[in-house]
């Protein structure tokens, strides 16, 4: 493996926020389908957008998480995002741009995107 | 799948399912024999060998939430269409080996594609677990194991850290870019 030298300032740099990240546990969840359906349709760009995005808000608040086929294979790639307190929206066929685009507007800003969630493309 | 790496993060998260303490993916690159082979093996739980005949049928699938089972179905059409081969080992106890041989120069040969954004996804799924990935070209390789990078970061920053996460992306995708 290459040089491990960044990894050392990662680590110096995160250990004094370890503890305050702990404390942040009504945070804001971010959960992507990851089975065979939500590969193949290329959740992996967008599992890795929200994680590039929750890496520079850098506080801990937001928890990108993976889960397995939740059976609606045909809307793949499929995003939950819950927001301490309220109901859980789901995004459908999502790419990295729309990602970026849902954190900005939803996560950080607390307004969901309509048009790309189930609910909209149902219609 | 449009890249190899897919197949590898979507056969993966099998060995990630069943708690795998260990998975070890090898990338072995002939360029004079125009073959590539991919094996991902962990030390899960293993499969009776009932279980291994009925795993690269499509509509076998240990899951509950829908009927079809079509990562391994996937993985090994996509070896043979290159005119490669396909072989499941696996034993109870002691774990599975899923190992495919691609020929690189064949028109139905996909490639490989973002393999660090595999292991980023990877690790990030299962940040607990041992991995290991190993690319050799031609006798020269690049590896990874999150064993080093455990040994940095100690016992208080998990491997699912999204800072560690991009740095594994980027240093491996200088490293393979090197290779």
């Amino acid at each position: 493996m290459k040089t491990l030298a960044e990894l050392n300032a990662i680590r110096d740099q995160m250990k004094n926020r370890v503890a305050a990240r702990r404390e942040v546990e009504d945070g804001i969840r971010v959960v992507v389908g990851m089975a065979t359906c939500g590969i193949a349709a290329g959740a992996r760009p967008v599992l890795n957008a929200f994680a590039e995005e929750a890496a520079k808000i850098d506080d801990g608040s937001v928890i990108v998480t993976q889960t397995g086929c939740i059976g609606i294979c045909q809307y793949e790639p499929v995003v939950e995002i819950t927001l301490p307190g309220q109901e859980k929206v789901t995004y459908v066929k999502m790419t990295a741009e729309k990602a970026k685009e849902v954190f900005e507007k939803h996560v950080k800003g607390g307004t969901p995107i309509a048009e790309y969630t189930i609910g909209a493309e149902k219609k | 799948m449009e890249e190899l790496s897919q197949n590898i993060l979507d056969i993966a998260m099998n060995s990630v399912a069943v708690k795998s303490g260990n998975i070890d993916i090898f990338l072995t690159e002939d360029t004079a024999l125009s073959t590539l082979e991919i094996s991902i093996r962990d030390n899960g739980p293993g499969m009776s060998e009932e279980t291994v005949a009925k795993v690269t049928d499509p509509f076998y699938t240990s899951r509950k939430t829908r009927k079809v089972g079509l990562g391994i179905p996937f993985f090994k059409m996509q070896a043979e269409m290159t005119g490669g081969s396909f072989r499941l080992d696996s034993e109870l106890g002691r774990g599975t080996a899923v190992t495919a041989v691609f020929r690189t120069d064949h028109l139905d040969f996909i490639p490989v594609g973002n393999l660090p954004e595999t292991m980023m996804t990877l690790v990030g799924a299962a940040p607990d677990t041992e991995i290991t990935m190993t690319y050799s070209r031609d006798g020269k390789e690049v590896t990874f194991d999150t064993k080093e990078i455990r040994a940095v970061l100690g016992e208080d920053i998990p491997l699912d850290t999204p800072q560690v996460l991009i740095w594994i992306r980027d240093s491996l995708t200088e490293e393979l870019s090197a290779l």
